[in-house]
């Protein structure tokens, strides 16, 4: 009982914590940050309820009707509230569309940049730590992968996937070839990074005085450099989230990223982009348009602040 | 050397560590210019033996953390060798064997800022030689013996839970010198350990470590480049000067009689507390780079007893009294009594 309440004494909760750190303190002041906190935190809420909150499911074939097709939004004179922002020219709702599609373009860039991460940190590691021509042979090809636009590469595993892929099974393969295309352009940085944290720490005394007292390398990499070397690698991994989700719409406008019966918002957006010289109908483009546009720069916002209220030098 | 009972615990014979500091490949080969290399340590020999502290000193860049690192296996040696209770430590060894003879030797850092992972709890970063070498049976054992290590540095068992940041530079310093006693090493090699303390600081930890090395039996190798602080510490000294030792001797013989004119200019720099108001030699010149030393005896350039001889012939540790010297002014006998 008494050690009980000295162990509390001692170590708030983490919900206690966490609200007097420096972190959450800037956080607060910064109106923007809250802002793009909000939204961030709106649109992933959406997302993810999707099936929940969603007025209609576009993927459901049976419950459209062409003649609900290119309805204009509700606020329209001849719109209608069983349709808020309008349908598309199938009948499909675009806010339902614009939900279940950002489900589609967060799990691809969440999943991609998790993937990233462990590449791009694990090889980071390795060659800082390791060195010599293991160093080398990892950054040079890190060096080559940087040359190429992220996009180029993207389109190469995506390219080499569908010539290795059988023809019908492309549809359900999609999801991970893409995530598996925006990991294998983006996990560089990480690498980059990490490398030059762990070739700081390294260096340090207290990892040699690990080498000294015998603890093994890969203990030495794992629990003592690993956790110093991290610091930068959540800023990089916030802002690579936005940039893989802008990636990820890119090659499905460009028709090489989900197809249209698993439409993302880069989906939604290349079918809106065929009504655009219509003159009409243009909803179907705007609104996965600005839904995009919102989350990206919500996310790149969110970065941005955490890369300065983790570093020291602009407290 | 005879008094010294039974065998040394550390010997070094021959011992010469490089640094290849040439630039990358592809440089050398579009701007020429071959391989440059840093010849930290070039072949020096002692021995310290049981209980001993045996100091090295010398000014910044003269090998002497070198030899640390090379004795602790941090590097490898170039050439020569280290002996750890007669077992050559760069020699191939069962696994177990190298482990226990590792565990006996241990190391304490000069700067307690960077010596500590900043992520870790105090009472990790000591048990960490406990869980390496299996030491304690249980998670309550090892947290007893964590306890007991923190009061033998004179720090509180609360401090266990802390990080380092929640110390001082003498506190961390604790630390370090308890984590070294975790693996109850037989053989400390001291880099500098106060040399980044305040000087009251110095002599806590100073006197720690000497109370230390009475109650459990140490044997110091101590890597200074104060020489107010090897005085007060130290059995035996050595003098090195651009990877070479210049002079060898007991403490008090050394500073009574200083005989390298290495050794004499850099006790004429030690500031004295009565401000006798003597007038000091400034020391001539820099010490010359090591990827380029002087022909024959390195200190020529600074050297005022420098001839022809000195700067063509190397010379070699030569007995001097009680001392042994590297001097060919010394073994020719024109030196002037200091």
């Amino acid at each position: 009982m008494a050690s009980e309440a000295a162990g509390q004494g001692r170590r708030p909760g983490v919900l206690r914590r966490l609200a007097d750190s420096d972190l959450f303190w800037s956080f607060r002041r910064s109106p923007v940050t809250v802002a793009a906190a909000a939204v961030t935190l709106l649109l992933v809420l959406g997302a993810v309820l999707a099936p929940v909150v969603a007025p209609h499911n576009p993927y459901d074939l049976a419950s459209l009707n062409l003649l609900d097709a290119r309805n204009p939004p509700a606020w329209d004179e001849s719109g209608d509230w069983s349709f808020p922002l309008g349908t598309d020219d199938q009948g499909r709702d675009v806010l339902s569309s614009i939900l279940y599609g950002m489900r589609l373009s967060l799990f691809v860039g969440g999943a991609s940049v998790l993937l990233a991460l462990a590449l791009g940190v694990g090889l980071g590691l390795l060659a800082g730590y390791a060195g010599g021509w293991v160093d080398m042979l990892i950054m040079r090809i890190a060096d080559v992968q940087l040359s190429f636009p992220a996009i180029l590469v993207a389109l190469l595993v995506d390219g080499v996937a569908r010539s290795l892929l059988p023809h019908e099974r492309q549809g359900d393969t999609a999801l991970y070839v893409v995530t598996l295309a925006i990991a294998s352009s983006i996990w560089v940085q990480f690498a980059r990074t990490v490398r030059g944290s762990t070739l700081v720490e390294r260096s340090k005394e207290y990892v040699q005085a690990a080498r000294i007292i015998g603890v093994h390398p890969v203990a030495i990499a794992w629990r003592h450099v690993l956790p110093n070397a991290l610091g930068p690698v959540l800023v990089i991994a916030t802002i690579n989230l936005a940039l893989a989700i802008l990636t990820e719409a890119s090659l499905s406008f460009l028709g090489l990223g989900l197809p249209a019966t698993q439409p993302s918002l880069g989906t939604l957006i290349r079918i809106g982009d065929g009504f655009i010289f219509s003159g009409e109908w243009r909803w179907i483009l705007l609104y996965p348009a600005i839904a995009l546009a919102g989350l990206t720069l919500a996310i790149n916002l969110l970065g941005d602040w955490l890369r300065d209220a983790l570093n020291p030098k602009l407290r | 050397m005879v008094d010294r009972p039974g065998a040394p615990l550390l010997q070094v014979e021959g011992l010469a560590r490089s640094f290849d500091v040439s630039p990358p490949w592809l440089n050398r080969l579009v701007e020429g210019g071959g391989r440059a290399v840093v010849k930290a340590v070039d072949g020096i020999d002692f021995s310290i033996g049981r209980g001993e502290t045996f100091a090295l000193v010398g000014e910044s860049g003269c090998g002497k953390s070198t030899v640390a690192r090379v004795i602790v296996g941090l590097h490898p040696p170039t050439r020569g060798r280290v002996l750890f209770d007669g077992a050559d430590l760069a020699r191939s060894m069962p696994r177990a064997e190298r482990r226990r003879l590792r565990r006996r030797l241990q190391m304490i850092f000069q700067d307690p800022y960077a010596s500590l992972n900043p992520r870790w709890r105090v009472r990790d970063i000591i048990a960490e030689p406990l869980r390496t070498y299996g030491l304690c049976a249980g998670h309550g054992e090892r947290r007893a013996r964590v306890e007991a290590l923190l009061a033998q540095v004179q720090l509180a068992p609360a401090d266990g839970d802390k990080y380092p940041h929640e110390f001082s530079g003498g506190q961390r310093q604790r630390i370090s010198i308890a984590r070294a006693l975790a693996a109850t090493p037989d053989f400390l090699v001291c880099d500098e350990p106060t040399s980044a303390l305040d000087v009251s600081v110095q002599a806590q930890i100073l006197n720690l470590m000497q109370d230390l090395q009475r109650a459990l039996g140490l044997t110091y190798l101590f890597i200074s480049h104060n020489l107010a602080v090897v005085s007060h510490v130290a059995t035996r000294v050595g003098v090195m000067y651009l990877g070479r030792l210049v002079e060898q001797a007991d403490t008090a013989s050394l500073f009574a009689a200083p005989r390298h004119p290495y050794t004499r200019l850099l006790l004429a720099t030690i500031p004295d507390i009565a401000f006798s108001g003597r007038r000091r030699e400034p020391v001539a010149g820099d010490v010359p780079s090591p990827i380029d030393p002087p022909a024959g005896c390195a200190f020529h350039p600074r050297c005022p007893f420098a001839e022809a001889r000195c700067r063509r012939e190397r010379p070699e540790l030569r007995p001097a009294g009680p001392s042994r010297v590297a001097c060919h002014a010394v073994e020719e006998g024109r030196l002037p009594a200091a």
